[in-house]
């Protein structure tokens, strides 16, 4: 390497640096998700992609994005540019609309279903034969009984895993939060691990063996039924909660790539009984009633509450629950 | 050494080399950084006091800092020891086991917290064999920051004992020292500066460490939950500012452990210099 | 060396301290990279290959040399301008300005990430403007390149700065004093006293370029087959359940650093009588 050449391989280094931010191809979407939706947008994206392509003769791509669903709203704010947001709550969406603006304020009331074209609910895994015998939230609580959950400030899954417990609470103590808290306070004392994100928190219980119980997006113990043999079986509790994933169009970014026609024929494409099929058979729960009639069988019935209903949205709950000082941390500095 | 007036250099390039030096660091590293210190500026004294007062957040320090701290002496001591049998004994495998010794720098970080956990947990390889629990206990913790440590120490000790002259050791053997006397009164003093840096270097590195440690400290808050964990999970909340004042504190500190590590060493040569 | 008698140790000490060192050393560097290596093959070669023919994984191999092929050359300029400017001369402030080239050693990974976002990003300082001209950096390979910059950035520098300071400025006055120009004496003289650091210093680099995975993760926006690095790509692939093929990529890495090192080793070891003579110099 010659002294000369410094200042040359500087200047190359430095050009290539600026200008390769990724060349706009034809028409292409970025979905931005959290991390248990991987299987059905993979099968979504292709369906969608073939669709669009006998629909108007264009070509289309979804490029998919991954990652704890706080995170990826964050990403979004700071600029990752995403066409299409398809998060595990409507918080992070709202965090969005409310922080980068480049999502219209009412954006939830823009699709069916306040815009959750598919929902889950809250389950347990437990080891085969429950040896624990565990069977509904109560359980959780007993002395030896070892839950796994991931932390719910960096988790949506378990922000829904405790909204659930909670819920239960109230049902059972007739409303009295004092109770509630008391009850998730004996349900954290038997978490050993806070996994900062669902899927890491199933690594740490199916293949670390840590826990008797994990609580689990509905979807993702199918999952894990299939992916780590037959060494699971799935308890389905008396009361849970009705967890709706909400999708969006980001407006400001697809005006500027020209791509909302496409944006928004993907988050309706959702609600088609196509769509709605790829989602019931990566067991998300559809909300096409021919389409849950023909799935019925793979999705048990359970009485199921809504956030509305019982926390009055997710800008109350987060608040009251998962902000700094909140529930979570008075139980957490209780433990 | 010959004292030389700074306005006599021979050498050129000095406004080049030091213009370069100063654009790029303040392009990569200081611009962005103030740019995080400019964040936290927003927060009043009393305000990121606050903050950086709360339990938790003093709990992770504790943990950060004093898991650092017990993993760097761990390094040192086994950084000395590796580096020692390095340079002065022949075995075979030597020149593998050398190369070995930086694995830590290019395994990505996630991987070494992944592989630590399937070894150390209850059900790993090593793990079922321990009559206690290290995987998602702080113990994990401080395993991954001995892991991301480990070259720091060997490398800098390393040439400085290839360097070491033999004469010292024969002369004090010769003057009826014990081996452990020749150690302890002639090796170790020349060696100490490069292990003080090596050490301060591999504490430096694990105070920060985040990809390996979540993955097997169990991140249990107040018990096994580092900082930066910490400044991810108030990220997550969308709290920048929180997230900064906890960052600038780590900063602040582990700039301040530098820079005393520099110093020490300036005034270490200029003592070495003086006496030669 | 320690063949003389008198500061040679027992054979019960040597075998002692070789035996401590490799136990540590086994349980703390082997033993991981083996259960690495034991997962990526627990399906056999034919999953081990196909892993890494992915279509996506090639992808994150490709970004990763690119932005290997980028931070590493620049941190070599760096290094070497530093290092001059550090070793040939006295000036005020030279331990403060080592201090800054140290930090990004004990910077947090989180925190490296998040001070580009800050300065970067769509709500950072300079996000409006560079949103207005059109140029992306964070979630995008700038933004890669320079968390990986940040990262290695002391690597060169650090290996470079001990050793000119070592051999002074004799040699370089000489060169100077009959003649030669700045860049000449750089080439001729200074060069070849530092070469072998300097090869060191770009391997750790190199090998931490392609490693890292906090910084980056935090700029990266995780795009499959685009914003992926190789580290990013394991973390996919660990989520979606293919330990086989998140340990296939983890390897890949795990072995390019040995290669590397072990290279190094063999080049050293062909040299070793030249090394031997700028040691001693």
């Amino acid at each position: 390497m010659s002294g000369k050449r410094f200042p040359l391989l500087l200047a190359a280094a430095l050009s290539l640096a600026a200008t390769s931010a990724w060349a706009d191809e034809a028409k292409t979407l970025l979905n931005v998700s959290y991390d248990p939706t991987r299987e059905l947008y993979q099968e979504f994206n292709a369906a969608f992609a073939k669709d669009w392509q006998t629909k108007t003769g264009q070509p289309v791509k979804v490029n998919q994005s991954h990652g704890g669903s706080g995170k990826q709203a964050r990403a979004v704010i700071d600029g990752l540019e995403a066409d299409v947001v398809t998060l595990a709550l409507a918080y992070d969406i709202d965090a969005i609309a409310e922080k980068a603006k480049t999502i219209n304020a009412d954006w939830q009331n823009r699709l069916a279903y306040n815009s959750a074209p598919y929902t889950s609910t809250i389950v347990f895994l437990v080891r085969k034969g429950n040896p624990k015998g565990i069977k509904d939230w109560d359980d959780l609580t007993k002395p030896g009984v070892q839950v796994i959950t991931p932390n719910p400030k960096t988790s949506g899954g378990a922000r829904w895993n405790h909204l659930a417990a909670w819920g239960y609470a109230l049902n059972k103590w007739n409303n009295d939060p004092a109770k509630a808290e008391d009850f998730l306070t004996a349900i954290y004392k038997n978490v050993p691990v806070l996994d900062s994100g669902a899927r890491g928190a199933l690594t740490t219980f199916a293949q670390r063996g840590i826990g008797d119980v994990f609580l689990s997006w509905e979807n993702e113990a199918i999952l894990a039924n299939r992916e780590f043999g037959d060494g699971f079986e799935t308890v389905v509790p008396s009361l849970s909660i009705l967890a709706e994933p909400p999708v969006a169009v980001v407006d400001k970014v697809v005006d500027r790539h020209g791509t909302r026609a496409q944006a928004e024929a993907y988050v309706k494409f959702l609600y088609s009984s196509q769509g709605q099929e790829i989602a019931a058979r990566n067991h998300y729960r559809p909300r096409d009633p021919e389409v849950a009639k023909k799935y019925a069988t793979d999705f048990p019935s359970v009485r199921l509450f809504t956030i509305n209903d019982v926390f009055g949205g997710w800008q109350k709950a987060q608040k009251e629950h998962f902000a700094d000082g909140g529930i979570f941390d008075r139980i957490i500095a209780k433990k | 050494m010959m004292a030389r007036p700074p306005n006599l250099r021979v050498i050129p390039g000095f406004d080049t080399t030091l213009g370069l030096t100063l654009a790029l660091l303040s392009l990569v590293v200081l611009l962005p950084l103030a740019a995080l210190v400019l964040k936290a500026a927003g927060l009043g004294v009393a305000q990121w006091l606050a903050i950086v007062t709360d339990p938790r957040v003093l709990a992770s320090f504790r943990l950060s800092f004093g898991g650092a701290a017990i993993a760097a002496g761990l390094n040192g001591i086994f950084g000395l020891l590796v580096a020692w049998v390095l340079v002065r004994y022949r075995f075979p495998g030597r020149k593998l086991v050398d190369a070995f010794i930086d694995l830590p720098f290019a395994l990505p970080t996630a991987v070494a917290g992944i592989a630590l956990t399937a070894l150390y947990a209850p059900n790993g390889w090593v793990g079922q064999f321990l009559p206690f629990k290290v995987a998602f206990t702080p113990l994990g913790a401080m395993l991954a920051m001995v892991f991301i440590g480990i070259p720091f120490v060997v490398r800098t000790v390393e040439p400085v004992l290839q360097d070491l002259e033999s004469e010292l050791e024969e002369a004090a053997a010769c003057l009826g020292a014990s081996r452990a006397q020749t150690f302890a009164r002639v090796i170790l003093p020349v060696i100490a500066p490069a292990l003080l840096t090596g050490i301060s270097l591999a504490f430096a590195r694990a105070v920060g460490e985040y990809g390996s440690v979540i993955f097997i400290a169990g991140n249990m808050p107040g018990v096994s939950e580092i900082a930066p964990l910490l400044i991810v999970t108030k990220l997550e909340q969308f709290d920048y500012v929180g997230a900064t004042a906890i960052a600038t504190l780590m900063l602040g500190l582990s700039f301040a452990l530098l820079l005393a590590i520099n110093l020490l060493q300036k005034w270490n040569r200029q003592r070495m210099g003086a006496a030669s | 060396m320690s063949n003389h008698p008198a500061i040679r140790d027992p054979a019960w000490v040597r075998v002692a301290l070789i035996a401590a060192a490799l136990a540590f050393l086994g349980l703390f560097l082997v033993l991981p990279l083996a259960a690495v290596l034991a997962e990526a093959l627990r399906k056999g070669l034919d999953s081990y290959a196909r892993a890494l023919a992915a279509p996506d994984t090639l992808a994150a191999i490709r970004l990763t040399l690119l932005v290997a092929a980028i931070a590493v050359p620049v941190n070599v300029v760096f290094g070497l301008s530093a290092s001059w400017a550090i070793a040939k001369f006295d000036f005020r402030g030279k331990a403060l300005l080592v201090s800054f080239i140290d930090l990004p050693f004990s910077v947090s990974p989180v925190i490296s990430g998040l001070i580009y976002v800050l300065l970067f990003g769509a709500q950072g300082v300079l996000g409006p403007w560079l949103a207005e001209h059109d140029v992306k950096i964070v979630f995008a390979i700038p933004g890669i390149v320079l968390a990986t910059i940040f990262v290695t950035f002391p690597f060169v520098a650090r290996e470079l700065i001990p050793l000119m300071e070592e051999q002074g400025r004799d040699e370089e006055e000489a060169a100077l004093t009959l003649g030669a120009g700045g860049l000449r004496t750089l080439w001729s003289v200074t060069l070849p006293n530092v070469k072998w650091g300097l090869l060191y210093g770009v391997l750790l680099c190199n090998a931490r370029a392609m490693g890292e995975f906090g910084a980056v993760s935090v700029v990266s926006g995780h795009i499959r087959g685009l914003t992926n690095t190789m580290p990013l790509h394991v973390e996919i692939l660990y989520n979606e359940y293919d330990f086989v093929g998140a340990f296939a990529v983890a390897s890949l890495l795990a072995l390019l650093a040995l290669v590397t090192l072990g290279a190094k080793s063999a080049l050293e070891w062909v040299h070793r009588d030249q090394l031997a003579a700028t040691r001693r110099h």
